[in-house]
């Protein structure tokens, strides 16, 4: 079998050999990376810097692929010199490696314009996962960062910079940003989205200098200008890497010269990706390597025939909330610009059209039209007859319609190359109907996730029983799903319910959203949000029950059920003083005293001298507990005790939906904890823990979610539990909605049997919410506000 | 024409942003919202069940009883939510001086309005 060499372990290389594989198998193939991770997904960087995704999420083969394909992987290995003549391949580790055949992948490099001092600690490159990694040990909150470039990649990084608390300046040598991909006019309603964002942007300057000792601590610019800066990120553009090609005598322009079949001038050497040169275009895009690697795994397993004719240049910027796309020629030489713009919403729309055709488009602000506009740019649609609604679908369009336009071959996902027909067959031929189906069967829309609107709108017109697996909007105020709404507050930073209403809503928010945006901010940040009681049911702004007089219940804590003679006599004490209607044992084991002024709480919760019961609230309720091994005869395990120190833990916090939890010394069960959101359930010599039970307006007995041998782990095991569904409920879901939603499967895989990692970060986030939480009762002495419990006291009266 | 009362209630920071009080005058209760940019007066009673509109959620210029979500408009007095529910309540104008809320008290007759929005709602 003949040897394939492979330089380059990126996604060009490892697309093209994935290619190949579909091939009858006649090379034994052996690839080199000079980087220390296997083939990732590049284009997710930006999401990495963000936050938004873990370094592991954007393997795109993990080490399992390729030893199930059998090639040897040499990673950390950087190839230094190509022997055209003898045919090997020389690393710098001094490995000499011969090859039948040769593969270049070696993709491109950050160009490092003539700035003085780029050496100084503090610069970096932003094209590695290996730069991301050091970007985000330096990020943090108050560091300065400038961002020189503020092109495509520029921009991202800016943006994931600032996402990590940075204060970024991007500084741009050209008069407007992204000037490859957008025209002056996108460029600045781009320049205003960015700055909106918070992050300053300089235009027409040149950056001169790093200055500094030896590490950054500013940039100078042409004009005079120095900013500080503890970090500097260079992503000036790029340049394909060409060495190696030189010293095998290739022919190389800007980057390696291909032709159609993607052969250079050597007849056993291949290029493919960044660094190749094909019809005088070097292309810097994802969507291209893919049809590259088609073409070029035909003609290097001896299957020639197809040809690549070059790939529609199409760019998206993948910045949550400023929209950006940008296809084909927009330039207006011999073309007709159309053209929308609206300074208020931000959205800039510019098309060129030529002979009828579409040649380029640019949309800044509102990008949800670019699939029908780069189908129109690849198919070359005659648009005659839809002129007038270029720039607008025609009013009371068909929802189905743009996708009825499809061709079967257009392309939906461009990162993974998936088309119109291959996902309608896996819709019917793969029984697929939903889209969590649909990546897994075809993996589209699994790259940057632009396309995911088109997936849903597929499955939705093809698929027979299309379900939608996310969750419907949280209402007409902020329409999102809560999925996407956290997605948001937490990448976006927003700590308060009246900015997410101003930036994703209509700025006024109802009943609806505003508790459920209160709930979520208090999650996420761990209580260390923009507290907003006017975002909050009554209930939550004076911590009392309304009842339908107007007035108010007040249950106190009684952990576990246990009580003492001197709180009970406490309690009936406050009943007499405040002339409670009704003192009430409820099915909780607690008590509740029916009937209290709204301005008296404050004063009978000092008398009462005992912490919120929480029962007014969508939080942690209580735990009903048995005697256990203290006086039952049949008690196993000693329930009182693991029940109290359960409700200690989860105390004064709060969830998706109220937590009532229960826990009982024998499965004899008196207290009922299978039927409990989270429940406790003693053996001899083990515990159950127990999920998702109800016994509310349906009944479910609960769900196993793992038995283990002491207390301890019982609580440990349920406080994952209680901080994954914190995490992961939508509000107002109640476990035995969100476990059944999620599956028992699933909910043990993310929080038991999670790796450590994992397991510490939701034990970690839970403590940190319970070191900010407090009793709520505590605002009796100090107020939020000093009308929060008192009416009006009006200054004068009619007379 | 009834010549209205006009009546100095509170402070305006005795009412945070969007959140609303009651105020007791005379023989009624009111209750009076922040809306940011103005103050809005209205009888302190749902006309559905007679709960505190104070107490409830303010969604744009409307406030969502708490206790059974009824919507009703601050501006109007109108019920928004059910749909087609004829009943509403009483609103008072308001206007701020010095820093205080003030409210006018006695009723205009229908018809006669110089401030505040239209009242469909006749005396009780």
């Amino acid at each position: 079998m003949k040897t394939l060499v492979v330089v380059g372990n990126g996604m060009a290389g490892v697309a093209c050999v994935e290619q190949i594989l579909k091939y009858e198998r006649c090379f034994d193939i052996t690839i080199f990376g000079d980087e220390t991770h296997v083939n990732y997904s590049r284009i997710l960087l930006s999401s990495v810097l963000a936050g938004e995704l873990a370094p592991d999420d954007i393997t795109l083969n993990p080490l399992e692929w390729y030893q199930r394909n059998d090639i040897r992987l040499r990673l950390g290995v950087r190839i230094g010199d190509v022997d055209a003549e003898r045919k090997t391949v020389t690393g710098d580790d001094g490995s000499v490696t011969s090859y039948d055949t040769l593969l270049l992948a070696t993709g491109s490099s950050a160009f490092m314009p003539p700035i003085e001092g780029l050496d100084k600690d503090g610069v970096f490159a932003f094209r590695t996962l290996e730069d991301t990694r050091k970007l985000l040990q330096r990020a943090g909150s108050g560091v300065k960062a400038v961002v020189i470039g503020g092109g495509l990649l520029g921009l991202e990084a800016a943006r994931g910079l600032q996402v990590q608390g940075c204060n970024v300046t991007v500084v741009h040598l050209m008069a407007t940003l992204m000037e490859r991909q957008l025209d002056p006019d996108g460029g600045y309603y781009l320049a205003g989205k960015m700055e909106d964002l918070g992050i300053r942007v300089l235009l027409g300057r040149t950056t001169t200098t790093v200055v500094g000792s030896d590490r950054a601590e500013g940039v100078a610019l042409d004009d005079g200008t120095v900013l500080e800066a503890d970090l500097v990120v260079v992503a000036a553009g790029i340049r394909p890497n060409v060495q190696l090609a030189d010293k095998a005598g290739l022919a190389v322009n800007r980057g390696i010269v291909v032709n159609d079949q993607m052969e250079t001038s050597d007849p056993d050497i291949f290029a493919i990706g960044e660094c190749v040169e094909h019809r005088g275009v070097c292309y810097g895009l994802v969507a291209p390597l893919l049809e590259q690697g088609k073409v070029l795994a035909a003609t290097i397993t001896g299957n020639k025939g197809p040809v690549y004719t070059g790939t529609l240049q199409a760019a998206k910027l993948k910045i949550m909330g400023v929209d950006v796309f940008s296809a084909g020629d927009w330039s207006e030489q011999n073309a007709e610009p159309v053209r929308y713009e609206d300074r208020a919403l931000g959205v800039y729309k510019k098309l060129t059209v030529r002979d009828g055709k579409l040649v380029g488009a640019i949309l800044v602000g509102d990008t949800s039209d670019s699939h029908r506009y780069m189908d129109w740019l690849r198919t070359g649609a005659d648009l005659t007859d839809r002129r007038r609604h270029l720039l607008f679908p025609p009013p009371a369009a068909d929802g189905g319609l743009d996708i009825a336009e499809m061709a079967d071959s257009a392309t939906v996902c461009g990162c993974v190359g998936v088309t119109k027909n291959a996902i309608i067959q896996a819709i019917h031929e793969k029984g697929v109907n939903t889209l969590s189906q649909l990546k897994e069967t075809t993996r589209a829309s699994t790259g940057c996730g632009s396309c995911t609107g088109l997936c849903q709108a597929l499955l939705k017109a093809v698929a027979p029983e299309f379900e939608e697996d996310t969750k419907k909007v949280l209402c007409g105020c902020v329409p999102f799903s809560q999925d996407n709404l956290r997605e948001i507050l937490r990448s976006q930073r927003l700590k308060s319910v009246q900015e997410v209403l101003d930036i994703y809503g209509n700025g006024l928010g109802c009943e609806v959203c505003k508790p459920a945006l209160s709930y979520m901010l208090d999650m996420l940040w761990c209580g260390d949000h923009d507290e907003d009681r006017s975002a909050r049911f009554i209930n939550d702004r004076v911590h009392a029950n309304i009842q339908k007089d107007g007035m108010f219940s007040v249950v106190p804590r009684i952990r576990g059920g246990v009580t003492t003679p001197d709180e009970l006599r406490r309690i009936a004490n406050a009943a007499e003083k405040y002339h409670v209607r009704m003192v009430k044992i409820t099915g909780s084991q607690r008590i509740d005293l029916l009937g209290v002024k709204k301005e008296d709480l404050p004063k009978i919760w000092a008398d009462l001298g005992m912490p919120s019961g929480q029962a007014y609230t969508k939080g942690v309720r209580m735990v009903k507990t048995c005697v256990g091994t203290d006086f039952c005869r049949f008690g196993v395990q000693d329930s009182t005790s693991a029940g109290i120190e359960m409700e200690r833990r989860f105390e004064h916090l709060y969830t998706p939906h109220k937590v009532k939890m229960g826990s009982v010394g024998c499965p004899r069960n008196c207290a009922e904890a299978t039927v409990k959101d989270i429940g406790l359930v003693g053996q001899e010599g083990s515990w159950q823990v127990v999920v998702g039970g109800a016994a509310g307006k349906s009944v479910r007995k609960a769900d196993l979610l793992i038995t283990v041998e002491t207390t301890e782990a019982a609580l440990q095991a349920a406080e994952l539990f209680f901080q994954y569904y914190r995490e992961h409920g939508n509000y107002l879901e109640r476990t035995y909605d969100f476990v059944v939603r999620l599956g028992i499967d699933k909910v043990r895989k993310d929080t038991v049997y999670a790796p450590d990692a994992v397991r510490q970060g939701l034990l970690d986030r839970l403590q940190k919410s319970k070191a900010r939480a407090r009793d709520a009762w505590q605002e009796g002495q100090a107020p939020v506000h000093r009308t929060q419990f008192i009416p009006l006291q009006p200054i004068e009266q009619l007379a | 024409m009834i010549e209205g009362r006009w009546v100095r209630v509170t402070e305006c920071d005795n009412i945070p942003p969007r959140e609303g009080r009651a105020a007791r005058i005379g023989d009624r209760e009111l209750a009076i919202f922040n809306l940011g940019d103005r103050f809005l007066a209205v009888d302190n009673r749902c006309p559905h069940r007679g709960g505190p509109l104070c107490d409830g959620i303010v969604a744009g210029t409307a406030v969502v009883c708490p206790l059974h979500a009824w919507k009703v408009s601050l501006e109007t007095g109108a019920v928004e939510r059910p749909a087609n529910t004829s009943a509403c309540i009483r609103t008072y104008a308001t206007r701020v001086e010095a820093g205080v809320v003030i409210v006018e008290l006695q009723l205009r007759a229908v018809g006669e309005l110089t401030t505040g929005a239209l009242n469909r709602c006749t005396d009780t």
